[in-house]
């Protein structure tokens, strides 16, 4: 056994990592500046002879492998019948295949909508809608405007299987790039995410990487196999089941704070904890990832003063912070790093409001009804209560020192009775960033991967009470 | 195969007889779309739209179903399903009330068939079938 290198293109960074199989372990990361406007490979040769140093010697990786979110990561499109139901089915692959979804569209869609599709520079489109047996007339309509427009991002169809015969017929007559996959929703509130998630994966290898100029960089890397989202929630399913022998940690969540966007993971199968909920609506995946595109430390660090209520704002002011013109000097400033113990105060603050509001969004609610039989619940989404292990990622957390106060705002609160957070999980930290590279090692490695994953990614303290 | 969206509107939790229907009619050779117990209107639609049903068959046990179905046929207009049929049937309302009654105000809600107390979904199977032109 030899060494592997594992590369992340980000959006801002190009990270590398090198593991040692025989050892088990990671022997160098390092990062540059992700180069996508010139040639990808500068950054990456930037990074490779930062990595060589810090190794002391020059050796030979066996294999490299590299995930990539660089040039906007993987932009869909994800079109279905129903908001609640096909929608939010092809939504749901969509992010499982580690993609930012920048347009979800329901019933018919019209000329603006194909606009904003061309506008949005969307790169894969998913196009869903009707149960299998069930509506078909929507998802024709709607693959008719896709191929007489002149939209050239692949289509994925994966609806209704009673339309895929003239479906196939419209797509192939306007001669559109196009692939037939299995309905996200067969029945009724069942979600079938594998069959069109993988398709997504292939066409992001063969042409979106490619077009993305990413390409380029294929004589140095043997393969970029994969969205680094992607890789983070193999990485995440992984270190949650285990493999064969080697145990997993069970349940557990990830909460990953980067520049631009805030994602959550969860692996768990949040079904119902108490015994007068009754779970509502879609189906919910297993491992379950949510991107929040308006939160985060830099680009989005507006977004995230728009997340505050008015009294949390005027809170900070009582302190002596002024959070919107902290904000603004971020969003301003994109490679603003924390130099005092102000700043890195300022940066908890956004980081925990990040944590915070993406949890929200991502964990399951009840609904209280009354009954006959007295009080119920509906559970729409995961119960996360009983989540083991939160993992804090992303390098506002890594670098923080005070890493658990970010992460304290994703726990349950007695403000927040009906959302179903994390009650007392054990907090740990991704403290060398590799859940990515993990992702990637896992495909040919796991138990290695996994091995790693347990060694590296630490305990911070334990069990923190809600 | 045709669909028929069947549930229990409302705050309703009777379970069981709901489960009957969905296995008579499946039996029957329809494709049965069951929205479960403690359904809204908009779950019923809903599941309507994407299976492109025919028929929707609102049980409701517990005494509240004239309030929960209230608007429901403004609803599915609103949503496209002009033609879908709505049956309404168990203890619909509160108390013993003349049933005549009962049917009439249902019927000007838009509910194409409306069953009393005691009617099993065995009973209902012909009109089901005439009504679907099977």
């Amino acid at each position: 056994m030899g060494f592997y290198l594992l590369v992340d293109f980000g959006s801002t960074f190009t990270k590398l990592t090198a593991i040692d199989l025989e050892l088990e372990d990671i022997i160098a990361t390092s990062k540059a500046i992700t180069t996508v406007e010139t040639n990808i490979i500068d950054g990456f040769t930037v990074a490779y002879e930062k990595l060589m140093t810090s190794i002391g010697k020059t050796i030979t990786f066996e294999k490299t492998i590299a995930c990539s979110s660089a040039a906007g990561g993987l932009k869909m499109a994800a079109i279905g019948l129903v908001e609640e139901l096909t929608t939010e089915a092809a939504r749901r692959v969509c992010l499982g295949a580690g993609a930012k979804v920048e347009l979800v569209l329901s019933h018919h869609i019209n000329r603006s909508e194909v606009q904003a599709i061309k506008d949005k520079k969307i790169d894969i489109i998913l196009l869903a809608g009707g149960a299998n047996g069930g509506n078909k007339e929507c998802v024709i309509h709607n693959a008719k405007i896709l191929a007489e427009s002149d939209i050239i991002a692949p289509i994925v169809f994966a609806g209704n299987k009673d339309a895929s015969d003239e479906i196939e017929d419209i797509l192939s007559k306007t001669n559109k790039t196009f692939f037939m996959c299995e309905n996200v929703m067969p029945k009724l509130n069942q979600l079938n995410i594998e069959d069109a998630k993988n398709r997504i994966k292939d066409i992001f290898v063969k042409n979106i990487i490619e077009a993305k100029g990413i390409k380029k960089i294929e004589e140095k890397i043997d393969q970029v196999i994969l969205p680094t989202p992607n890789a983070v929630l193999m990485a995440a399913e992984l270190l949650s089941k285990g493999y064969n022998e080697e145990k997993g940690l069970g349940e557990l969540m990830i909460a990953d704070i980067g520049g631009a966007t805030t994602d959550i993971y969860s692996m768990s199968e949040g079904l119902p904890k108490q015994m007068n909920a009754i779970l509502s609506g879609l189906e919910e995946p297993f491992a379950k990832r949510t991107v929040e595109g308006d939160l985060g430390m830099r680009y989005s660090a507006l977004g995230v003063i728009q997340a505050m209520s008015d009294q949390e704002i005027s809170h900070h002011k009582k302190q002596g912070i002024d959070i919107l013109a902290e904000a603004t000097m971020r969003n301003h400033h994109i490679e603003f790093i924390p130099q005092s113990p102000h700043d890195e105060n300022i940066e908890t603050i956004i980081a925990s409001k990040c944590i915070d509001a993406a949890i929200s969004r991502h964990v399951g609610t009840l609904k209280s009804v009354y009954t006959p039989m007295g009080m119920m619940y509906h559970q729409v989404g995961k119960d996360l209560t009983e989540t083991k292990y939160f993992i804090g990622t992303g390098g506002v957390v890594i670098h923080s020192q005070t890493p658990i106060e970010m992460m304290k705002d994703a726990l349950y609160s007695e403000q927040k009775p009906t959302e179903l957070r994390p009650k007392h999980p054990t907090f740990m930290l991704d403290k060398d960033y590799i859940l990515s590279a993990m992702g990637l090692l896992s495909l040919e490695y796991p138990e290695i991967a996994l091995r790693i994953m347990k060694k590296r990614i630490i305990i911070l303290g334990d069990k923190h009470a809600a | 195969m045709k669909s028929i969206v069947i549930g229990v509107i409302g705050a309703d939790v009777h379970a069981v007889g709901n489960r009957i229907i969905e296995y008579t009619l499946t039996r029957e050779g329809y494709n049965v779309v069951n929205v479960g117990v403690l359904s809204s209107q908009e779950d019923f639609i809903n599941a309507a739209i994407e299976t492109s049903a025919h028929l929707i068959l609102v049980s409701s046990l517990y005494g509240h179903g004239e309030l929960d179905c209230k608007g429901m046929r403004e609803k599915c207009q609103e949503a496209g399903l002009d033609d879908i049929l709505l049956y309404v049937g168990g203890n619909i309302v509160v108390g013993k009330q003349d049933f005549q009654e009962v049917e009439k105000r249902f019927k000007d809600m838009g509910f194409n068939r409306v069953y009393p107390p005691g009617v099993t979904i065995e009973d209902v199977l012909d009109t089901i079938k005439a009504d679907l032109g099977d």
